[in-house]
Order: C-alpha cells, then structure tokens, then sequence
C-alpha cells in the first residue's frame, strides 16, 4: 500500500472510533472529547491497517445503492422467516435437505461478504464454503424451492452484482 | 405496561431452558457449541427486557458487551475444531 | 393503555414467538445443519424485532436521552452482522471435519 491509500486508512479508522466514543458516551465536554482523542489516535496507530484496505473505485455510489439494497432484504427476510415458521410447526415437517454448489461474477472481498451473509440471514440456506478466485459457493437448501431460488432465479446474485458493479 | 416486561423475561427463560436440553444431549460437539451460541443470543434478550423492567438506561453497555463477546468464543470455537489448534 | 404501547406489545409478542420457533426448531429438527437453520434465522429476526419494539417504548417515554435508543440500534446492526458469521463458521468446521447431512428417509442424529 503506498503512503495515499495509508492515509485514507487512517483518516477512516481514526474517525470510526471518535464517532463510537461520543455515541456510546454521551458526554460532550472538553476533558471527554479529549480523552476520546487521545484513545482514538492509540487505537488507530495500533491497528489502521486492518478494517480498511485501499482506497477502492467509486465508494460514494456503491454505499447509496447498498443502503437501497437492505430493505429489500429486510422484507425477504422477514417472508422467509415466516416459511420457515411453518416448516417447524407443520406435523410432519416436509424437509427435504440438499447441499448446491453454484457460481457467481463477483470478486471483491465486501461483495463475497455482503452474499454469504444475505445467504445465510433469508432462510432456507446457509453458505458451507465460498472460494475466492472463482466465485464459486457451497449453499446448504433446506428444501428444493429454495434451492430453485439460488440457481435458477438468481435474483439475490444479480442484486448484488448491482449493488458493486461487478457483473 | 411496565409489569409485561416480567412476563417476557419469563417466557424468554423458557425458551433458554429449552435450548438446555440440546446442549446436554446433542450427540457430538457441534451441537452442544451451537446451543451455546443460541442460549448466548437470548441472554442478550433477556438482559435487555430486564434493563428495561427495572428502568435503568445505563445498563445497556452490558448486552452489548456480552453480544460481542458470545460471536467471538463461538469463532474461537468454531477455528480450534476446523483446524485442531489456534495459532499456527 | 396508549397506541404506541399496543405496537410495542405486537412486536414483542411477534419476536417472543420466533424466539420460540428458533428453540423448537432446535429440538425437532433430525440433523445439525437443518437445526442452524431453525436456530440462527428465526433467533436473529425475533431478536431485531424484540429491541425494535423497546427502542420505540424508549423514544416514547424517555424522550431526553435519544442516545440510549442509538446503543441499542448499534446493537441491532452488530447482531445482524455477527450472527450469520459465527454460524457460517460452525458449519463450516462441520463440514471439513466431515459431518454428512441428513437426507430424507434415514435416522435422526
């Protein structure tokens, strides 16, 4: 990483930490605001390059569209959650288990994790393994409609594609 | 509407309860570990109900502070399984 | 008995019965994967719900101190993204240590 991409690792985690100090205290004072400082600038010089890593290509519209993308799948969730509701309750409990593998065109680290997460939070499947240099995932399907949803719909895949660009 | 607050920490120790049975019987160790991970999910409920019942808004550090604690000793758990040891 | 406290009520009780749905799940379902999946989603939702419905009772009674209600909104995102991830894990040490997944027909495990 060269010294711009550095800085702007700094800058971010420096401010991340300030602004959960003044959240979760609650004190505005100036002796607060300091000591916030002052363990906010330990903080960062110990671990700036961990969270964030480069700069990366046009941040500004990807964090609209992924704050667009999250109450779609609030609403998801909250379908599928039902559907699993009734699988529990139902006396004899039609499950029928299978485990998918199937391949996607992403290939940032955030876009692999924003998937595996939303995989695993609509219910009915849960990622096993995800491989990086392909893009390939290993889903567990709790029934075969869900696993119909992952390989033949798409549509999770391709919001997400949309979400990063990366088709 | 204060007094509803107890009958869901009740109910809520139930469902805890309920999860015990998994953690002492489940046959193998993954189950026991993820009936550890449950009962420490609905602790994090129990003790904001609880913060609430007995009116105390500073208590809500101590959820936040045991939610964080439960996901890292479920992946602690979870890598000492995959791989046998922790470090290498 | 106000409006709002009816809404808290109904998203209480709708997160106390996913709750219930998640340890229910866990006694009856035959295997360790289709368990994760009754436990960690259905926990995850009636969790969001329950501290959705406390955060509206906060802002409604105790309207000075909104910094309590954005704790526990921080709480609510920190689950939402903790959870899945500490259950990924699980399953995926499983799965490399060679735990097979239940098929229909054969015997609870």
């Amino acid at each position: 990483m060269n010294r711009g991409e550095k800085g702007f690792g700094i800058v971010v985690t420096f401010c991340t930490t300030f602004l959960f100090w003044l959240i979760l205290s609650g004190f505005f004072d100036a002796f607060h605001l300091i000591m916030g400082g002052i363990c906010s600038a330990i903080v960062t010089f110990i671990s700036h390059g961990l969270l964030v890593k480069g700069k990366g290509k046009k941040m500004l519209p990807k964090s609209l569209r992924f704050l667009l993308y999250i109450p779609w799948e609030l609403w998801q969730i909250v379908l599928a959650n039902v559907d699993v509701a009734y699988r529990v309750l139902h006396p004899k409990m039609p499950i029928d288990p299978l485990i998918i593998e199937f391949e996607t065109s992403l290939r940032g680290d955030f876009a692999f994790v924003t998937l595996a997460n939303s995989i695993t939070l609509t219910p009915g499947t849960i990622t096993i393994f995800v491989e990086p240099e392909k893009g390939k995932f290993w889903v567990h399907a709790l029934a075969k409609e869900h696993a119909q949803a992952h390989l033949v719909d798409k549509t999770m895949q391709r919001k997400v594609a949309d979400v990063f660009m990366e088709w | 509407m204060i007094s509803m607050f107890l009958v869901f920490g009740l109910l809520n120790v139930v469902t805890i309860l309920l999860c015990l049975y998994r953690a002492v019987v489940g046959p193998g160790v993954f189950n026991r570990v993820a009936a550890v991970n449950v009962v420490g999910t609905k602790t994090v409920v129990l003790l904001v109900i609880m913060g609430f019942y007995f009116e105390r808004p500073h208590f809500f550090d101590i959820p936040l502070l045991y939610a964080m604690l439960n996901f890292i000793g479920t992946l602690v758990f979870a890598k000492y399984l995959e791989r046998g040891e922790l470090c290498s | 008995m106000l409006l709002i406290h009816v809404v808290v009520a109904i998203l209480l009780t709708a997160g106390m019965f996913f709750m219930f749905i998640g340890a229910i799940g866990l006694l009856r379902f035959p295997d360790f994967y289709t368990r994760l999946h009754a436990t960690g989603k259905c926990d995850t939702l009636g969790e969001g719900l329950i501290i959705v419905g406390l955060i509206i009772y906060h802002l409604f009674h105790y309207p000075r101190t909104p910094l309590v209600a954005v704790k526990l909104l921080l709480l609510i995102i920190f689950i939402f993204i903790a959870n899945p991830t500490a259950i990924h894990a699980i399953v995926k040490a499983a799965y490399r240590r060679g735990l097979k997944p239940w098929k229909w027909g054969e015997e609870r495990r």
